[in-house]
């Protein structure tokens, strides 16, 4: 590598000068409580001064290092403003009485006990629960399905791939509306009914469990037919050849051959599932009549990030809604380490 | 394989897959042939063609373009302008961050790659109440609004997009050879020309899985700029619009199902142009994420 040159020096000081003083000076004025409209353009301006700066800083034996730095900041910087200052804020806020503005006094746990006394927040992480084992049942079992008729010899494979895959292109919001005219409108025809399968609890949540399947398989399927393809042919070919039947040589190699992918599956939709919002939000809206427990709740169809949502920003709860929050990813995070030792047993054992 | 399979089950196999097919295709058949009728028409029979015409289509769509709490046009190009800012500087700084943490082995490193690896369990609603209080103080207190802002927003989803975008692009840059950038600085290149002249060429491909992945997420997501943006922001995105003209329009199905329309139709249209790349896109990102 070349010595850095006179001009590169002089400009890196340059830039490294002007850049501090435009850092310092904005950061002056916010401190001072000023409102001069331009304080955010000096900020951004004096940052890429100081990069400019360092990039061009006289030095060989740390220029790797802070090209290091540099690369690392900007994603790093966005990282931990988005995720990991939020993510020890709110964990802090579950503990206090936070009204998204200010904390006025520290409660401790008055509000993970609180929760646990709402009929209606038991009833969501109940039902949640209840959704996400029926959908990683059904939607591997459908996704399985739909990926051996995929493999199989028949034309036009192609074609049917790609239209079961298309409705995960669509964002939950649409689908949900666009299903929410079909249950209202257009299956009270074709059976001639009068009650729409959304007005009932039961039935809407079978509803949210058929847009979700509807929604999902196809990507799955995808997945599953990855896998599927790596079973090397003359696997197969021995197998028939020993005279195993279809049942056989579905059961005894092919669903043991793709175990990793019925992993990662299972991962997915479990994980999905949990996060199931849009759709929900569009469809039903968390409504629906349910008498349990004694009581008399109207969010019958209201999963659990859901009822984060609603206890938050619709009834304005904030700290009650973070320690939902809090301890939705508590559950999110067990089971997903939970799965992950389970497979890599069952890995281990095949 | 050898085994000659009986005609007989091909067909029932082919017609099985037709079935599924088209219930799969048929609420796309329905926004489409709803969209040409009046509301009245579409409660009468929401599945005959009857009444169809296309005056009435050109009459819903823009109705839905110019209304006010839609503004498609404005609207699309919000969600356009999100998406693909979003898109180059996850790509941009996803591959820088990558490579750094790919090609040093220090504890710091690990660190950050396990940071990143670990923060991928941490659903958006434990982190969404205070990344809105925390915004809405910081854009006060800089003096750049990052709330009901494109910047906000493209930073916000730089943040969570970086852990799959570096765990992804991570794999791929393992694979690649040390000995070319040695090369490369033997022969006289600093480190950052290693990086753009050489390495960032080789990343297209994963590049492209990586855009795919995110772009699905970004283009569709609700929460984060329902929260962001607000409802009734000057800033919107399709998912945030819809949300916000079904609740103004209650059971006006023809003109919601014109809106909805309108929101699927560039996924759709993008879906035919690169179909192959979308499909391998979305597999490579689930198998290796």
């Amino acid at each position: 590598m070349k010595t850095p040159s006179a001009t590169k020096r002089v400009l890196s000081l340059i830039c490294l000068i002007a850049g501090l003083g435009l850092l310092i000076w904005s950061l002056a004025l916010d401190f001072s409580k000023s409102e001069a409209s331009y304080r955010g353009a000096t900020l951004i301006i004096g940052i890429i001064g100081i990069v400019a700066g360092l990039y061009f800083f006289p030095t060989l034996k740390y220029h790797r290092t802070i090209i290091n730095i540099l690369f690392l900041f900007p994603l790093l910087f966005a990282f931990a403003v988005t995720v990991i200052i939020p993510l020890f804020l709110g964990i802090g806020y579950s503990f206090t009485d936070w009204d998204g503005i200010r904390v006025k006094n520290v409660i401790g746990l008055a509000n993970y006990t609180s929760m646990f006394t709402q009929p209606s927040f038991l009833w969501s992480i109940f039902l949640t629960f209840l959704f996400v084992v029926c959908n990683m049942i059904m939607v591997n079992l459908v996704a399985f399905l739909l990926a051996l008729l995929c493999t199989s010899k028949i034309k036009g494979l192609g074609f049917f791939r790609a239209a079961y895959f298309l409705p995960n292109l669509i964002g939950g919001i649409v689908l949900g509306y666009i299903w929410q005219f079909i249950f209202s409108n257009v299956v009270t025809k074709l059976f001639n009914t009068q009650y729409s399968m959304i007005a009932d609890t039961g039935t809407a949540f079978l509803a949210v469990i058929i847009v979700y399947i509807w929604q999902y398989a196809g990507y799955i399927m995808l997945i599953y037919i990855t896998g599927l393809n790596t079973i090397p042919g003359d696997v197969l070919e021995a197998s028939g050849i020993d005279g195993a039947n279809k049942l056989q040589t579905l059961f005894e190699i092919k669903i043991p051959m793709i175990a990793p992918t019925i992993t990662i599956c299972t991962f997915l939709t479990l994980t999905s599932a949990f996060k199931q919002f849009d759709v929900n939000l569009a469809l039903t809206n968390g409504k629906g009549s349910v008498d349990i427990f004694g009581n008399y709740l109207t969010n019958g169809t209201e999963m659990l990030a859901l009822n984060i949502y609603n206890t938050a920003v619709i009834k304005n709860n904030y700290a009650l809604g973070q320690a939902k929050a809090v301890l939705f990813f508590i559950i999110l995070a067990c089971v997903s380490i939970l799965q992950v030792r389970i497979s890599n047993k069952k890995e281990v054992e095949l | 394989m050898h085994t000659k399979e009986k005609t007989s089950s091909v067909v029932i196999r082919f017609i099985i897959a037709i079935a599924i097919a088209l219930y799969v295709l048929f609420p796309f058949f329905l926004v489409v042939i709803n969209s040409f009728k009046d509301s009245a028409e579409i409660t009468a029979n929401p599945i005959g063609l009857n009444g169809a015409s296309f005056s009435k289509l050109v009459r819903n769509l823009s109705d839905v373009i110019n209304n006010s709490s839609f503004t498609f046009w404005q609207t699309f190009g919000y969600s356009a302008l999100i998406t693909v800012l979003s898109l180059a500087l996850l790509a941009l700084f996803g591959a820088m961050a990558a490579w750094v943490i790919c090609r040093n082995k220090t504890v710091w490193s690990n660190v950050i790659y396990f940071t990143f690896i670990a923060s991928m369990i941490i659903p958006f609603q434990v982190v969404m109440l205070p990344l809105i209080s925390t915004f809405r103080d910081a854009g006060k207190f800089i003096g750049i609004p990052m709330l009901k802002s494109v910047p906000g927003i493209v930073f916000a989803y730089l943040g969570f997009g970086g852990a799959m975008t570096v765990f992804i692009l991570v794999g791929f840059i393992k694979g690649i050879p040390f000995d070319l950038e040695e090369a490369a600085s033997i022969d006289g290149c600093s480190p950052e020309q290693v990086f753009f002249k050489i390495i960032f060429p080789l990343l297209t491909p994963v590049i492209t899985t990586v855009t795919i992945l995110n772009g699905m997420w970004i283009w569709n997501d609700y929460l984060l700029p329902s929260m962001m943006l607000g409802q009734n922001g000057p800033v919107k995105t399709l998912p945030v619009a819809v949300q916000a003209f079904v609740g103004s329009y209650v059971k006006q199905w023809n003109l919601i199902l014109a809106a909805a329309l309108l929101a699927i139709l560039p996924m759709i249209i993008l879906f035919l142009i690169a179909q192959k790349q979308i499909m391998e896109g979305m597999i490579e990102g689930a198998v290796k994420g």
